[in-house]
């Protein structure tokens, strides 16, 4: 209890603000801060298994999070009949022609002695099997895309409840991991940093371009919920009851029978949409607690001691007969898959998928200044990180207005450097993190709350 | 006369865009370069330094419209250049003092550095955005075209036009004498092989009696110039806007890496091998086919091996290709 203390009081710090914004701004507001912080707590622990426990960077997150996105469109919506008869085919032999190019690379790769011819042959086969799947495919994709492009222009999903896509995405973000891994994990960190940055990207822009498979930049809306809609609540009896229970005590000291009718309308109608987000929050905080549960184990049994081992020494656990080029690649897929958890809950909770909005500030160097921030190697100082960076992210505006008004209070309104400042309050969030990451890296350059291993 | 046409259609579409965009690369990862070459370290903060030296020379440009001084024909921001550069060199020097040092002095490793010149380039994008917002700026004044496209018709009867733009010329001008100046000065002056013998052996550089701290003035001094020119021109041809700056890092990485990261002068070709295979992979070459071919054999497709979305994506592949195969980048850079 006692060496915990300092866990303990982050985070019930961290609460008393969650709760002082429900209390002073809206219980609306507090809970989708709340929501966003799990799941970036869920994106933090993809990360720092990455980097606390194995050293390894990867600044390509926005791809894992888009891909587990990806997955909630696949697994949730209704498939569009129409568009798989109009170009299904031609995709599926698409499809079928890269698996036929794959295999045959891996068949030359195995019978052939390393050389020139090979290398250049396998880069032929390549060139031209991109060339020929590009051509195949062409006239399904048009005819795909043409099937009422207004509404849908996709293929569509498998339309299964969402929910699914949560597994579903972290097998997506695994699968891609495995490759990145396999192709870029020996790189030196810093190269990996940048080299996983720019794969991120051309993941983005597949995503943001082939319509056929995901809208591209038209989205998609109106994705199934795990969670009741606010509509159906406000007709249901047994949730009117509950909020006229909860508010007994304001709704008896309004006399007038039809003035509380209404004020029990609005009340029913701000509490469904506080009831829809705390369904999210509880889902998330099983998701969170499930994850916590299995990396603290990870973390303390003899896998987590020989990652610490090959971290601090690659040299040293290479000599003791460890493969530290499996468990790179092990623990980038894992990070990556928890990753794309944290894509498919973003998108679930959204409850629509937009290519365009994934930017790498948002969804990887954020990331990052939350597991630097809250402390590497340790999974209660990511998820803190995590609460801590997003509660700051959001609030940054307000607290910049407030302090630039209070500074500039003797200023009258209409001078213009004032009016410019409150004009660029969103962007002070920037100099924030920026700050913030600065000065933990210089004085707690392990974070808020540190690594600390016991051996048990 | 139709094999002209065709040449003058390439000249116009691809040639001449790839070598101003080229040019534009290759001076930001000159920038890249020499920083990872001397101080040793990947700055993630470059796109957005660039922006801030854009926008400083914004600001002397309107400073300077403001007061009625011009360049006639010539955009007034090559004027307001020379501050600009001022201002960059002041705010690097500042960001080195109170951040940089400190992780230098203590030895860092270089994902140390990475991270730091994460939460700098946070900061310096929050600094551009309070200044001078989020917005797309054009600040280019001065004659806009050279040869204008309808011109060049009536002059020489072809069916293609040719469109020269001021800027172009202006970037691919200055980068020339940019670049030549400063492989003079790398090569040929003491304090240029010093700085080289410090990004090859630090040690041994420091006991020749080198001196660490100048070495590190001259670096940023070099790289404000080279932020601030690449980034203005790069304002000057298309526009200014934040965003975009940081966007760009990542074909400026890509082409120092290409290149052999540490070497300038491959970062300097780096830059041309990303943008002209950026601009001849995703050109539609019908029209070129139509005037090479015989009428019989003219394509029906667009002939384009990728759609312009994926520009970015080139460059990215490419350089992926290079991490695999060649991780020292085509023309031997640093060993790592």
């Amino acid at each position: 209890m006692r060496k915990n203390l300092n866990v303990i009081a982050a985070y019930s710090i961290m609460m008393v603000l969650i709760l002082m914004v429900g209390i002073f701004q809206s219980w609306n507001i507090a809970l989708s801060i709340f929501n966003l912080c799990l799941i970036s707590a869920v994106m933090t622990m993809g990360a720092n298994i990455q980097w606390g426990y194995a050293g390894l960077i990867n600044f390509g997150i926005m791809g894992y999070t888009a891909l587990g996105g990806l997955a909630a469109v696949l697994i949730s919506v209704d498939p569009v009949q129409e568009a798989w008869r109009a170009g299904g085919f031609d995709i599926l032999m698409s499809l079928w022609l890269i698996v036929v190019m794959v295999l045959v690379i891996r068949f030359i790769l195995k019978r052939f002695e390393k050389s020139k011819i090979r290398t250049y042959s396998i880069a032929a086969i390549i060139i031209s099997g991109i060339l020929l799947i590009r051509f195949s495919a062409e006239p399904g994709i048009e005819a795909i895309e043409a099937v009422d492009p207004a509404k849908t222009g996709f293929l569509g999903g498998f339309g299964l409840p969402i929910i699914f896509s949560w597994i579903v995405g972290a097998l997506f973000a695994g699968g891609l991991a495995f490759i990145v891994g396999k192709v870029a994990l020996g790189l030196r960190a810093d190269y990996l940093a940048i080299a996983t940055l720019l794969i991120s990207e051309i993941v983005i822009a597949i995503i943001k371009h082939e319509d056929w498979l995901t809208r591209g930049v038209k989205n998609v809306i109106g994705l199934k919920r795990p969670a009741p809609y606010e509509v159906d609540l406000q007709t249901t009896d047994w949730f009117i009851k509950l909020v006229e229970k909860f508010n007994a005590g304001k709704l008896s000291v309004i006399e007038n029978l039809a003035d509380r009718q209404a004020a029990l309308n609005q009340l029913v109608i701000e509490g469904s949409s506080v009831f829809v987000k705390l369904c999210y929050s509880g889902l998330f905080l099983v998701v969170v607690i499930i994850l916590l549960i299995l990396t603290q184990k990870a973390l303390y049994s003899p896998w987590g001691r020989m990652m610490r081992a090959i971290r601090d020494n690659e040299e040293a656990a290479n000599a003791m007969g460890k493969n530290v080029v499996k468990q790179h690649l092990l623990i980038f897929i894992l990070g990556s898959a928890i990753v794309g958890i944290a894509g498919a809950m973003l998108v679930t909770q959204d409850g629509l998928f937009t290519p365009g909005s994934y930017r790498p500030m948002r969804y990887t160097f954020l990331i990052w200044v939350m597991v630097i921030v809250g402390g590497s190697g340790n999974n209660f100082g990511a998820i803190l990180g995590g609460f801590v960076v997003w509660f700051l992210w959001i609030e940054a505006a307000p607290i910049s207005l407030f302090l630039i008004n209070f500074f500039t209070a003797g200023i009258p309104e209409t001078n213009a450097l004032k009016a410019h400042l409150i004009e660029s309050v969103p962007y002070f969030r920037f100099l924030l993190m920026g700050l913030g990451l600065l000065f933990i890296m210089r004085y707690r350059p392990k974070g808020i709350l540190p690594e600390k291993i016991e051996i048990k | 006369m139709d094999f002209v046409n065709a040449i003058i259609l390439l000249l116009n579409y691809i040639f001449i865009p790839a070598l101003t965009y080229g040019s534009q690369l290759a001076l930001g990862a000159i920038f890249v370069t020499l920083i990872y070459g001397i101080l040793r370290f990947a700055n993630f903060a470059t796109g957005d330094m660039m922006s801030f030296g854009t926008m400083a020379t914004i600001l002397f440009t309107w400073y300077f419209q403001s007061l009625g001084v011009s360049l006639g024909v010539l955009p007034t921001a090559l004027l307001a250049i020379p501050f600009g550069i001022i201002f960059m060199i002041f705010y690097m020097l500042l960001i080195d003092k109170f951040v940089f040092k400190y992780y230098r002095n203590q030895k860092s490793p270089p994902v140390q550095f990475a991270m730091v010149s994460i939460g700098v380039m946070f900061v310096t994008q929050a600094v551009v955005r309070i200044i001078i917002g989020p917005s797309d700026r054009r600040f280019f004044d001065g004659e806009k075209f050279i040869i204008k496209a309808r011109e060049f018709k009536e002059m020489t009867g072809l069916n293609e036009g040719l469109a020269l733009k001021s800027t172009q010329v202006i970037t691919i001008f200055v980068t020339i004498v940019l670049v030549s100046l400063l492989f003079w000065f790398l090569n040929r002056t003491k304090t240029g092989k010093s700085m080289k013998a410090y990004s090859d052996n630090e040690d041994l550089a420091l006991l020749s009696g080198i001196d660490p701290k100048k070495i590190v003035l001259v670096t940023w001094v070099i790289a404000g110039i080279l932020a601030t020119i690449g980034g203005a021109l790069y304002g000057l041809d298309k526009s200014f806007k934040p965003f975009t700056y940081f966007n760009n890092m990542l074909p400026i990485f890509a082409a120092a890496i290409v290149g052999g990261i540490g070497n300038p002068f491959g970062a300097f070709l780096g830059g041309y091998v990303i943008a002209f295979s950026e601009i001849l992979l995703t050109y539609a070459y019908k029209k070129f086919f139509m005037y090479v071919l015989p009428e019989s054999m003219e394509p029906n497709s667009l002939v384009q091996l990728l759609s312009t979305d994926y520009k970015f994506a080139v460059s990215f592949s490419i350089l992926v290709i290079v991490l695999i195969y060649r991780p020292s980048g085509i023309f031997k850079g640093k060993v790592l």
